[in-house]
């Protein structure tokens, strides 16, 4: 079987959970995360892959607390022309994925250091970041 | 060669194809370089720009009359709410305005994805829009209900009108809480995750005319990719000086003005709507004002850098929204612009809200706009009211 690639997001209510232990724990999952980013803001992503024959019920135990699940595999698109390069984004990428490039103020993306948080789509004002989803 | 000149003199001068025109960036660059005195003697305008959400922004449309007539009582576009309580066919639309069906807070953090900003937005870019209007009728406009599309090149008219665009300076925002905040200055991490500001800083218009000593009342502008108007001082407009923590003034901060403008000369580049997830929809707003070098205490301030001009930092988990006043000091817009800064003594990652790239851009297109001759200064009518007219807000007394 193989592994499920997923991404997490945890907000402030579940961050300090042991949420992965119990996926091991009551769940029989093998867990291996790929990237993790929580604290010191008490919210965050991991991202992660999950095998076993009780994953569907693990992502519903993980729904359930209220921990936003979605596919690794969905990539991101950075919608070139709606971007005003503002910058907010900026401060929200865990991996820089999403950066200012100096001088020139403005914007770049790297899909390949995305973690797919998904961060960027709830702070960018203009709604340039789409999931390929 | 004086560094006095007048309105006549710099519009003779664009007509003549020899006017001398360089962005605040460019000003910046050219003072530094040959000092002040020679560069307020060759230089004739500077140009600014900004492009950031601008909340207090609206469009005033005429839809002209359907057969029969009617007299529009409630008026909804995609939706959103436009107030109609003027002449028959007239309404305004405002930015924040969000569809009676949205569900806001009630999920907190709401999305806002659609508001009057988005209409608006729309609209410009010549898209249809689903027009939906409610009447009681009266015998001179019997008519009680419509529903069709319409486009801006329907209507007849659309005048973008701001009551509160451009604010001279703005907030740094923090948090210092521990739980994360949902603004209209974006998502605020606790602990002092991040520092939001707003403002183009060296191109920032008001900030590059503190005393306003050449904006007023018919200033011409860059409004929204088309041609603008100062209409008067924007509504909070109470300009005065940023202060460090010893007293020490630093630079202008608290002007703002209205503006107004055909939506149908402008260009949806220039308009976009925004959403602020947990607070509501805005408007980005594109706006450029000419800086007339009327003497050289004019350039003085058109070309101050951003290491000399300043955003207050706030608090917004509590200072803001009780009103607490003071703040938790200064950072200039050089540092602001390096991405990090240190506040209480901690480097705090920062980001801006408005679009330094797109400020530039503009400040470039009115460069342009004015070396080609398309575009001549407007001598205001009056100016906007500057710090020694001692304008202050009020705190509004909740009476028993």
């Amino acid at each position: 079987m193989p592994p499920e690639k997923i991404v997490l997001r945890f907000g402030p209510e579940t961050a300090d959970q042991p949420i992965v232990y119990r996926l091991v724990k009551d769940y029989g999952l093998l867990v291996n995360i790929v990237r993790a980013s929580i604290n010191p803001h008490r919210e965050g992503s991991m991202a992660l892959e999950l095998t076993g024959e009780r994953y569907a019920e693990g992502v519903d135990f993980l729904r359930a607390q209220g921990v936003s699940v979605s596919p690794l595999a969905s990539e991101l698109t950075w919608e070139k022309e709606k971007c005003t390069h503002c910058g907010a984004c900026t401060v929200h990428c865990p991996t820089n994925a999403l950066a200012m490039d100096r001088p020139a103020m403005t914007v770049r993306f790297s899909g390949a250091d995305c973690l797919v948080c998904l961060m960027c789509i709830d702070v960018c004002p203009v709604r340039a970041m789409a999931t390929g989803i | 060669m004086s560094s006095e000149r007048t309105y006549e003199e710099i519009n003779a001068r664009i007509k003549a194809g020899k006017v001398v025109v360089l962005t605040a960036e460019e000003a910046i660059e050219r003072v530094r370089d040959q000092g002040l005195t020679r560069t307020a003697a060759e230089v004739d305008v500077v140009t600014t720009g900004t492009f950031g959400p601008m909340c207090s922004s609206g469009v005033f449309l005429n839809f002209g009359h359907p057969k029969p007539r009617m007299k529009m009582q409630k008026v909804w576009l995609n939706d959103v709410l436009a107030y109609a309580g003027l002449a028959a066919v007239d309404a305004y639309l405002g930015a924040t305005e969000l569809p009676e069906n949205d569900p806001l807070n009630s999920r907190y953090p709401g999305e806002f994805r659609y508001g009057g900003a988005h209409v608006i937005a729309e609209l410009a870019a010549g898209r249809p829009v689903r027009l939906r209007a409610t009447a009681y009728g009266t015998d001179c406009y019997p008519r009680r209900e419509l529903e069709t599309a319409i486009t801006l090149g329907d209507i007849n008219e659309a005048i973008l009108f701001n009551p509160r665009n451009c604010y001279q300076n703005y907030n740094c925002a923090v948090n210092v809480s521990d739980r994360t905040l949902h603004t209209y200055m974006g998502t605020l991490k606790p602990r002092l995750g991040n520092a939001n500001y707003c403002s183009a800083g060296q191109l920032s218009p008001l900030l590059k005319d503190p005393q306003f000593r050449t904006i007023g009342v018919g200033t011409r502008i860059f409004l929204g990719g088309g041609i603008g108007y100062v209409a008067w001082h924007g509504t909070q407009h109470f300009p005065g000086t940023l202060t460090a923590a010893g007293g020490r003034p630093l630079c202008g901060a608290g002007g703002t003005l209205a503006a107004l403008g055909d939506l149908k000369g402008m260009d949806a580049r220039w308009l976009a709507g925004a959403s602020f997830r947990g607070y509501g929809t805005s408007l980005v707003v594109g706006l450029g004002i000419p800086i007339p070098i009327l003497s050289e205490a004019v350039l003085t301030d058109a070309a101050k850098p951003d290491e000399e001009l300043f955003a207050p930092v706030v608090d917004y988990s509590e200072a803001y929204p009780n009103a607490v006043p003071g703040n938790l000091g200064t950072v200039s817009y050089a540092q602001l612009k390096t991405g990090a800064v240190t506040i209480l003594d901690r480097q705090v990652p920062a980001a801006p809200l408005s679009s330094y790239a797109k400020a530039r851009e503009i400040a470039h297109t009115l460069k342009d706009w004015i070396q080609r001759g398309e575009f001549l200064l407007g001598q205001p009518a009056q100016l906007l009211p500057g710090p020694g007219a001692g304008l202050r807000g009020q705190t509004l007394t909740v009476k028993g």
